[in-house]
């Protein structure tokens, strides 16, 4: 933090005591993530071995990189409901690629190019068209979905050359860190980086918390909502190409249900979805949450569609309790 | 203004002509599209749609979104559908009140956390519409109720017959007719209106804001709950997938009627008549000779044409931010 002896150092927001950083989001989640770890590993001797751990968030990690780009996207006020959308018609479009015969730096080349175009046409219909991304995504997530029906049916691509299946399927460090992994972390650094270390990461929250006064400030709102939903095809695109080369599968009804797992996980990171305001720590810590209790709950059998009970009931916990205990606080002071 | 000209300028006129036209392009393509059955079937087809889109557009109208229709259908139905696996012998009336209050229970649920904690109703219907999917495969331990299962009565009362509509068709029409003339002519719906428009003005005003808001989710719930027994009912089977992604479609009915997103405008008229729009296209498809697998497709390029048809109108022209230097 900057010396206070410079009269014209504004904070942007008081400084954090102790107590107020135990009560933050991220502490939270932080506490219920530790929490989670030390069940896990009480219940399956197998939870704590390096080797499971890694491999475990391969079952994640394709969502987890859409969550950090949803988060810049919710951030800046908008929303993109055909994040899943865009991965079944780039997956398709890329077993299509396959099936014609395309080398695999092609067929990856295919996949991200269709995907950062779907992104760019969302924010060409928000951006120039003046229209509600949530409406927009919501149309589109229909069309994206219905062009990769269109294009294959109920049938599936299977056959990719041996070396793209090797995308989603490489360990690094010693056969530790999967590919997937790998992406992930880089891309937080990079969303990290971004949003709190730069220009244009303080101008996102400006847009998001009052788009209009941004206008007026000289910020082109519009240039960062196009590049922000282009961002978030392109990087859907990137999850469908790890995806696919991961279960060596394309089909038109893959990722299901993802667009609004998401989101979720987005907003348990505790970004307004309002836009405006959120930090890639807590969210970053939502994604490890999500994927450890998802872990967990595959070492002891247990179904995974509970797993979306207990997504779910955090949720709406984590929003429901701090206002509980803030209430049970201020009642307590008077 | 002349009479016509002032339906043809409104939303819903416009969308009656364009339903119109689009049924008798598709009926000289193919005149079995034009048969009285086809009708029928599009009116019954649509009827679950026109419901949960006349309720969806209340939530939208009070600047809201409810995402767990669909998942309340699912496990309302499921609620329904158990009850009479397991005591075949409870009258139909029982069966579809407990799916009915299942429902109510559920929105009530929605209404507690929105109306009174005041958490955004998009997030807590994005939470809790994966707690009500995964209860049902709690409820039902992952099985699927078949019609087999099922007592006759149960899965006849749909289709039946009364008065040439079938019943779904008929309770499609009543509750639209109703929700029509609540959000017209009564206190309650003019006042949704208002908080649409204005949520603080209307609180200035004196309405109990939070009063309709927690009306508004849990009537929705208990209209869900009752789609909930005629979905199971209808299709003769019930399982944890059910309606998967009807909550984006019942959205898609209200986009595609004129509602506003922002709220404080639409019609239930509207939406009832873009759920019957979807339902048309729908049938039309396998009519023209169309793969089923277009369906998703049109229904998108649908949306995207009513948002841009409905923006024109209200387009605001440019803002001029610093004057022109001279």
């Amino acid at each position: 933090m900057q010396a206070n002896n410079n009269v014209y150092a504004i904070p942007d927001a008081l400084p954090l005591q102790f107590l107020d950083r135990l009560r933050s989001r991220e502490a939270l989640l932080l506490a219920l993530l530790l929490v989670v770890v030390v069940v896990n590993s009480m219940l399956s001797p197998y939870f704590l071995d390096l080797y499971n751990l890694a491999d475990s968030t391969q079952n994640f990690s394709e969502k987890a990189i859409i969550v950090l780009s949803m988060a810049l996207v919710i951030i800046g006020k908008e929303i993109d409901i055909s994040v899943a959308s865009i991965i079944a018609l780039s997956g398709v479009l890329m077993g299509a690629a396959a099936a014609s015969g395309l080398d695999t730096w092609m067929v990856v080349a295919v996949g991200l190019a269709s995907g950062t175009l779907a992104g760019a046409v969302n924010g060409l219909l928000v951006t120039r068209l003046a229209l509600p991304s949530i409406i927009v995504t919501i149309g589109t997530m229909s069309l994206y979905r219905g062009i990769a029906f269109i294009i294959l049916g109920d049938q599936a691509y299977t056959d990719f050359p041996a070396n793209f299946a090797a995308i989603g399927q490489t360990y690094f460090f010693g056969e530790l860190v999967p590919t997937q992994l790998l992406i992930f972390v880089l891309l937080a650094a990079l969303a990290w980086l971004f949003l709190h270390l730069t220009i244009y990461g303080r101008r996102l929250y400006a847009i998001g918390n009052n788009p209009m006064a941004a206008r007026y400030s000289g910020i082109k709102v519009d240039n960062y909502r196009l590049a922000l939903l282009t961002l978030n095809g392109f990087v859907s695109a990137l999850a469908a190409v790890l995806l696919v080369s991961r279960i060596a599968t394309a089909r038109p009804n893959m990722a299901g249900g993802w667009e609004l797992e998401v989101i979720t996980i987005v907003i348990l990171g505790g970004v307004s979805i309002f836009g405006g305001s959120g930090r890639i720590p807590g969210v970053i810590l939502a994604v490890l949450l999500i994927g450890m209790v998802q872990f967990g709950m595959q070492l002891i059998n247990v179904p995974g569609i509970i797993m979306s009970i207990v997504t779910g009931v955090l949720l709406i916990a984590s929003l429901v309790l701090p206002i509980v205990f803030g209430k049970l606080y201020a009642g307590s002071k008077r | 203004m002349s009479a016509p000209t002032s339906l043809l300028r409104s939303r819903e006129g416009q969308l009656i002509f364009f339903t119109a036209i689009f049924y008798f392009a598709v009926g000289i393509a193919s005149p079995s599209f034009l048969s009285l059955q086809t009708l029928d079937a599009i009116i019954t087809d649509s009827a679950i749609l026109m419901i949960m889109a006349s309720a969806q557009m209340m939530v939208i109208l009070t600047r809201g979104i409810d995402l767990t229709v669909a998942a309340n259908i699912a496990l309302s139905g499921m609620v329904g559908a158990l009850i009479g696996m397991h005591w075949p012998n409870t009258p139909l009336t029982a069966i579809i009140g407990a799916s009915v209050l299942t429902g109510l229970s559920l929105g009530l649920l929605n209404a507690v956390f929105i109306a009174l904690f005041g958490i955004p109703s998009i997030v807590v219907s994005l939470g809790a519409m994966t707690i009500y999917r995964g209860m049902i495969f709690v409820l039902s331990s992952g099985q699927w109720v078949n019609a087999q299962e099922m007592p006759v009565s149960f899965t006849v009362f749909p289709l039946d017959r009364l008065v040439g509509l079938s019943n779904l068709a008929l309770i499609g029409i009543i509750i639209s007719i109703l929700a029509v003339l609540a959000m017209r002519y009564t206190r309650f719906g003019r006042e949704l209106y208002a908080i649409g428009g204005n949520p603080e003005a209307t609180d200035y005003v004196g309405i109990n804001t939070r009063a309709r808001l927690f009306t508004v989710y849990t009537l929705t719930g208990g209209l869900a709950g009752l789609c909930g027994y005629l979905w199971v009912a209808r299709f003769a089977i019930a399982y944890t997938e059910i309606a998967l992604g009807f909550e984006l479609l019942t959205v898609a009915a209200c986009v595609i009627g004129g509602v506003g997103i922002a709220g404080g405008t639409g019609t239930v008229l509207g939406a009832v008549l873009g759920a019957l729009f979807l339902s048309m296209l729908q049938n039309a498809l396998p009519v023209m000779g169309i793969s089923p697998f277009w369906q998703l497709a049109v229904s998108g390029l649908a949306i995207l044409a009513a948002v841009i048809v409905n923006s024109r109108g209200q387009r605001q022209k440019g803002m001029q931010i610093l004057r022109v230097a001279h």
